[in-house]
């Protein structure tokens, strides 16, 4: 096994300089989610304003699969529309539970086309999508619903 | 009587190794398979499978019931197993109970007590009520914790618990305040043999002479003890104690519940049903005596005949050569990783009352992290909290890295794992 296969560059850089990181105010959803089997976790706030989801900030402990990927988010979602986020996590729900066999649109994904090795790696692809689990909780706490995207 | 080979005389091994069909595979790109994850599960010598497949080929049928031969030769067979796992703690047949795991052994215990609570007047010293305290350790695997808790919050009892010590021999079980948390109102105090993170071995005699000063039941978790050194429960004097199969060379789907004879005669059941019964009508049910009181329904039964040829195979063995083996491995773990920079042992670092699970942090490396480089290489270890979270909690870490060792392990294995590390802390820019 390659480990470069699961630890991009790409990766490695949110890892060790995340964008957005640590909790910010005012807020409009909030969110606590941990992985019980590693004990990782993550507290996230959305800020929505209108149709938009103006700022995604966030705090925790985790490996770095998972640390990047809420970086990768952050990237993501901010001033996108909250339809265009959630366009983006159902593909990138459906790369991660692919196991290797879904091939990413990078229009879409951007830098999160780098998680395609995590995929292949089962143990793993919950830490990628702890991030994700809490966005759509703290959209959800916000009061905003998000429509056809499922995190598992 | 087996004769085994006195303390002195090193394990062969290699010779060991040729049982284990699976140690012979290897992963990750042909990486020859580093197993250091015994302390989750261990893997089973073809004795084991071979024992378990001629049953199934030659004898199997539903024990305890029916009356043709295969009948017969099953619950022989099941009984057999029994034996010899009695014989193999020190307890008397009767008091072995087989349950589907060491969890299921201390729910079986916590579920009896209450139970007790709703039963006449004579289940008085198995009922808590509000009032009452349970005491475990902070070093519980969850299998022990939980149960506990369920337990107070269904009865109103009060969980207490016994600290880890800091400072210059850290993570042992800390007994300073034993006498003031151990007291009249403490109607059981559960705790670990071993923990399967810190790797201590718990002083029991203070322990049990407490709880016995003040009448309160002892339940024993020997999950990490049993399966790595010769262990008495008899002679430790516990009321209780559990363990499972499968971390003891044997399959899983079967551990164990040990009961002091008296004790298992007193209490009611947990499961109902099956077998378990002496007098069934309508209106009521009067119950078998122990251990079949404990085991409704048709058992595990190749299972049982598994875990009774694995421990033919540590009896051939020789359980004092066994633990000889692994606190060699251990000491050379423990002192292998200390010489990198920036790795922490998790749990004593003097190999005195110590077992072969060595936990460990590495500085600027996230466990899952370290855990996937070991991977690449061919090295299986367990990452996370390892089923012992407030334990974690409490020594201010998330997460750690743990390898646990049994008598298949040789000190190269130990090597490639201390440069397994190595490796992880290069590649993510620490080293």
């Amino acid at each position: 096994m390659h480990l470069q296969s699961m630890y991009q560059e790409i990766i490695l850089d949110h890892y060790k300089n995340p964008h957005g990181r640590g909790l910010r105010e005012p807020y409009d959803g909030e969110s606590f989610q941990v992985n019980p089997t590693c004990g990782d976790e993550v507290t996230l706030r959305v800020k929505v304003e209108g149709e938009k989801v103006t700022d995604v900030s966030y705090d925790g402990q985790g490996c770095s699969i998972s640390q990047a990927a809420a970086s990768v988010l952050n990237d993501l979602v901010v001033d996108r529309t909250v339809d265009e986020a959630m366009t983006t996590m159902t593909a990138f729900v459906e790369l991660m539970q692919g196991r290797g066999q879904v091939e990413p649109d990078e229009d879409v994904l951007e830098d999160a086309v780098a998680f395609a090795g995590v995929a292949k790696y089962p143990a793993r692809v919950k830490c990628a999508l702890l991030g994700w689990m809490a966005f759509k909780a703290a959209l959800a706490d916000a009061g905003v619903k998000p429509n056809g995207a499922e995190v598992q | 009587m087996t004769t085994t080979a006195p303390v002195t005389q090193p394990l062969d091994v290699a010779a060991l190794r040729a049982d284990f069909p699976i140690l012979a595979r290897t992963v990750r790109d042909a990486k020859p398979l580093v197993y250091l994850d015994s302390g989750a599960t261990s893997q089973r010598p073809r004795q084991v499978l071979d024992a378990e497949r001629k049953f199934l080929e030659t004898a199997n049928a539903a024990v305890h019931r029916g009356a043709h031969q295969l009948a017969e030769e099953a619950t022989d067979a099941y009984e057999e197993a029994r034996a010899k796992i009695a014989a193999f703690v020190g307890v008397g047949v009767g008091e072995v109970v087989f349950t589907k795991n060491a969890t299921e052994g201390v729910n079986l215990l916590a579920y009896a007590l209450s139970n007790a609570a709703t039963a006449g007047s004579e289940m008085e010293r198995f009922t808590l009520r509000p009032g009452d305290e349970v005491v475990i350790t902070e070093m519980e695997h969850h299998a022990n914790l939980v149960p506990w808790q369920q337990l107070c919050q269904r009865t109103g009892a009060t969980l207490r618990w016994l600290g880890v010590t800091e400072g210059s021999d850290p993570g042992r079980l800390d007994l300073a305040n034993l006498d003031e948390l151990v007291n009249e109102r403490t109607k059981v105090v559960a705790f670990t043999h071993q923990s399967n993170v810190l790797g201590t071995v718990n002083p029991v005699t203070p322990v049990v002479a407490r709880a016995r000063e003040v009448g309160a039941l002892t339940l024993l978790d020997a999950c990490q003890s049993v399966p790595h050194g010769p262990v008495n429960f008899a002679k430790l004097g516990v009321d209780f104690a559990v363990f499972s199969g499968h971390k003891l060379l044997g399959p899983s789907g079967i551990g164990v519940l040990y009961g002091r004879r008296e004790l298992l005669e007193a209490m009611p059941p947990f499961l109902t049903g099956g077998s378990m019964i002496e007098l069934v009508k309508m209106e009521e049910t009067t119950f078998a005596p122990p251990p079949q009181r404990f085991e409704a329904g048709v058992p595990m039964t190749s299972q049982a005949v598994g875990l009774g040829a694995a421990i033919d195979y540590l009896n051939a063995i020789g359980m004092d050569r066994v633990a000889a083996h692994e606190h060699a491995l251990t000491e050379a773990a423990i002192s292998g990783l200390q010489a990198i920079d920036g790795v922490r042992i998790v749990g004593p670092a003097e190999v005195v009352d110590r077992g072969g699970a060595v936990a460990f942090v590495v500085d600027g490396v996230h466990p899952h992290d370290v855990g996937q480089v070991l991977d690449s290489l061919g090295i299986a270890v367990r990452v996370g909290h390892h089923c012992a979270w407030p334990l974690h909690r409490r020594l201010g870490i998330p997460a750690s890295v743990r390898a646990s060792f049994y008598l298949y392990n040789d000190l190269s294995e130990v090597e490639v794992l201390v440069e397994g590390v190595r490796e992880a802390q290069r590649f993510f820019g620490t080293a």
